[in-house]
């Protein structure tokens, strides 16, 4: 047997400073900041683009327990085409289900360029053993799905296991193989913006593609502060170590005033690189028909009633 | 592998989208401007004895806006006489909760017509209409509030000190933020039982002219609020005025000190609210994402022309260059323009005079050697503008770090230790405000205690309200205003010495 080696006279420190750094962030002058973001006045063609990219940049979700395959074939005609009147509304960026029903899903969108999203890893709660989420995954994307929304483990976060956290990340994004990763923090749990930004860092550096704000099954969930602290954290990372990360907020997002400040947010804060379906989603049910009827007033002046756009 | 490794991995920024925000300008129709104003005197519009009249512009654009009264000695003299007859014929011995319900009527006639006044502001002043909108207008009418809940409570606040009004109260208020000044004026001294004569700064009197409207409206009688408009010739013919009791002067240094040795020995109560230098103190474990918040807050809010700007901003060395990176990314995204498009962040400098001020120093800060950055943003053709600025490599000695630029100018110097930090910042002639970054509880405490500088921020900057005292150390005067303590140099004291009196 090995004799252990002596104890060395001291020990190893990071003399550089770790980048990024992680830092923290005052509550208070956050939630500011998101507010007076918020107040920007978006008009005119400055609306129709950000709809029209709202709606490029979406991915139309459905996770109930009672998504049938027919639930989930009109959410993906929609999907296709959201606006039967108005062809040249774009189609979403994909559709967002359970992984049961990715099949019927990948079925319905094949030809067009809507992807398919499933959550995994034990959704919503992500407490069960390692080998089960990771068997979660690879069955997931052998059914089809094109991009993987995982849940982190917030018992282990929260109890300062951070290294379990990150190690999960890394090993779900090795099983997810060639489908894109997106990581939910589930930040209405995690009680501080300190842990939104450990938390977003932590999931960047473990190869997260996407971080994502919340699973939809939590109040509050993609609030305006959440987000800035978020893309911030995106922003520090591009800036230190050049890679790029997309954002994904999902949850209580219902109307296309509050699409169009979270666009405001990213614009002026990672800048208008981050516009784009391959770097932004917005995860929502009941978006996407508020959005069409502000472009249906944008062009032709007139609101119409909620009649005219079709309930999926 | 390809598109999935490439997304995540280094992948090349894709191809920007153009997101250029439509123009959003706030209406213009809500103000109804007159050709020519005259003197605001006995509840009265009378034509200046003077019989002189300049013309206020909108510096955003230039153009005139109305013709302004000069008032001369003898205009002054009828507004001082005015208010020492509202002040002698009913004022004074009103009962107190009666003089409390004049001031929660102007508070809410101000609320009412928040709008009109906010687009007023910005159009005679170039601040940016959210600024005036969020901020200029719900503080005013705060202060109005606050000193309304006071005035039948004096014997409280000031308890066995019987404390009764001094008498007429000439104010001088400056061109940056003409409103909120005027409240912070007008609220506590018509609590305190005085009656008025206010004059409004030369470039900026249009909003302290439509007040008058709210006070015919509030029925306030008639010479309790008197405003004289004019230029500095106005404001010394107020300040050498036998008949008023207490100068209450916010303005430069230059013109306070003027004041004080004008009065001095003349018996007059006197309050000075004058410049400021302040220090913006970031440390190495501040939220830094907030504190470029601040930072900016701090300087380019009003486009500088804040007496307690952090003009100067001491960055702890180990943190200078990230946070000079995060500084120079987010000066890119400030809006600078049109004051009334919703959308600006740094509108239009007060004045062409003001302009030149500002030219001058950041030249002198280029020839000393600092080194001067700007964003790229265009600025309109017409108007007085000036790019958001930023000098490092600031030395201590160096003008932009001692002068008060009144300006979007900021002076960036580094500091090692806290100790060296407290010496840095309190370096100056002046002593209003400063800031302290730090999320160290214990640490913000320490700062406080060894600042000397009136309001001293914590994680914040530029944050007012009515119940929280504000003014200056050293040069920058002396008197409070806001708070408890503002109403005391509206008020004698049976046998005590008075604050600033």
């Amino acid at each position: 047997m090995a004799q252990a080696p002596a104890l060395p006279r001291g020990f190893e420190l990071p003399l550089e400073p770790r980048l990024p750094r992680i830092g923290s962030v005052d509550e208070v002058a956050v939630t500011e900041r998101a507010e007076t973001l918020a107040k920007r006045s978006i008009k005119k063609e400055a609306k129709l683009w950000a709809l029209e990219t709202a709606v490029r940049m979406m991915d139309l979700t459905t996770l109930e327990g009672a998504d049938t395959p027919g639930k989930v074939a009109a959410l993906c005609s929609k999907a296709i085409r959201p606006d039967p009147v108005d062809r040249s509304v774009p189609s979403v960026a994909a559709v967002c289900v359970y992984p049961n029903l990715v099949p019927y899903a990948k079925e319905r969108v094949a030809g067009t360029g809507v992807k398919v999203a499933a959550v995994a890893t034990g959704f919503p709660s992500g407490q069960f053993p390692l080998d089960v989420k990771l068997a979660d995954v690879r069955a997931t994307v052998e059914l089809g799905a094109d991009e993987i929304d995982m849940v982190i483990d917030r018992g282990a976060f929260l109890s300062g296991r951070y290294a379990k956290v990150y190690d999960e990340i890394c090993r779900v994004k090795e099983a997810c193989g060639e489908a894109h990763l997106k990581v939910i923090l589930e930040t209405g749990e995690l009680g501080t913006y300190d842990n939104v930004r450990r938390a977003s860092l932590l999931a960047m550096a473990a190869g997260a593609d996407f971080i994502k704000t919340s699973t939809g099954k939590v109040s509050p969930a993609a609030t305006l502060p959440v987000a800035l602290v978020m893309l911030e954290a995106i922003r520090d990372v591009h800036d230190e170590t050049g890679r790029v990360v997309g954002f994904k907020p999902a949850g209580g997002i219902r109307t296309a005033k509050q699409a169009i400040q979270h666009l405001v947010l990213v614009h002026e804060t990672v800048g208008p690189d981050w516009l784009t379906p391959d770097l932004y989603r917005f995860g929502a049910s009941s978006l996407l028909n508020d959005v069409l009827m502000q472009i249906r007033k944008q062009k032709t002046g007139a609101y119409q009633s909620p009649d005219y756009f079709t309930l999926d | 592998m390809g598109e999935v490794e490439k997304r995540g991995e280094h992948a090349p920024a894709p191809a920007p989208a153009d997101w250029t925000y439509a123009p959003a300008p706030e209406g213009r129709d809500i103000v109804t401007l007159r050709e020519r104003y005259g003197l605001f005197v006995g509840g009265e519009w009378l034509e200046p004895r003077s019989g002189e009249h300049y013309a206020t512009i909108s510096p955003a654009d230039e153009e005139p806006l109305a013709e302004i009264a000069q008032a001369g000695a003898e205009d002054v003299d009828l507004a001082v006489g005015a208010a020492r007859d509202a002040f002698s014929n009913g004022w004074s011995s009103l009962s107190p909760s009666e003089r409390a319900k004049y001031l929660f009527r102007i508070a809410r006639i101000l609320q009412e017509r928040s709008r009109e006044f906010a687009v007023l502001e910005s159009l005679n002043g170039g601040k940016p209409i959210r600024e005036s909108r969020d901020v200029d207008l719900p503080l005013a009418a705060a202060h109005f509030f606050y000193y309304a809940g006071w005035a039948d409570k004096l014997e409280y606040a000031f308890p066995n000190r019987r404390p009764r009004p001094v008498g007429v109260a000439g104010q001088i208020i400056p061109w940056n933020f003409p409103l909120l000044m005027l409240a912070w004026k007008i609220a506590p001294a018509l609590a305190a039982g005085n009656t008025v004569v206010l004059k409004p700064a030369e470039t900026t009197p249009l909003s302290a002219l439509l007040f008058c409207d709210v006070l015919r409206q509030a029925e306030l009688p008639p010479g309790v609020v008197n405003i004289v408009t004019g230029d500095g010739r106005t404001g010394a013919a107020l300040v050498q005025h036998e008949g008023v009791d207490k100068i209450a002067f916010t303005g430069s240094t230059e013109v306070g000190k003027a004041i004080q040795r004008e009065l001095a020995g003349t018996g007059k109560k006197l309050t000075l609210e004058l410049g400021g230098k302040a220090a913006n103190v970031i440390f190495d474990d501040a939220a830094l994402d907030q504190a470029v918040e601040g930072i900016v807050n701090g300087i380019y809010f009003n486009q500088g022309h804040v007496c307690c700007a952090g003009s100067r901003l001491l960055v702890q060395e180990s943190i200078y260059e990230p946070l000079v990176a995060k500084l120079k990314r987010r000066l890119s995204t400030l809006r600078v323009g049109d004051p009334l498009d919703k959308n600006t962040d740094v509108g239009a400098i007060n004045s062409r005079q003001q302009l030149e001020k500002i030219q001058e120093l950041v030249a002198s800060g280029e020839e000393e050697g600092a080194e001067i950055y700007q964003p790229p943003c265009r600025l309109p053709e017409k108007g007085y503008f000036f790019a958001p600025t930023v000098f490092t490599n600031v030395a201590q000695s160096y003008r932009i770090a001692q002068e008060e630029i009144f300006g979007p100018v900021l002076s960036v110097l580094t500091f090692r230790t806290p100790d060296e930090a407290v010496e840095k910042a309190n370096n100056t002639a002046y002593g209003l405000s400063a800031g302290v970054w730090t999320e160290k509880g214990s640490r913000i405490l320490w700062m406080a205690q060894r600042l000397r500088a009136g309001v001293v921020w914590a994680n914040t900057y530029n944050r007012f309200d009515p119940t929280s005292p504000f003014g200056g150390y050293k040069e920058s005067g002396f008197g409070r205003e806001g708070g408890l303590h503002g109403l005391e140099p509206y008020l004698e004291f049976d046998g005590a010495e008075t604050f600033g009196g």
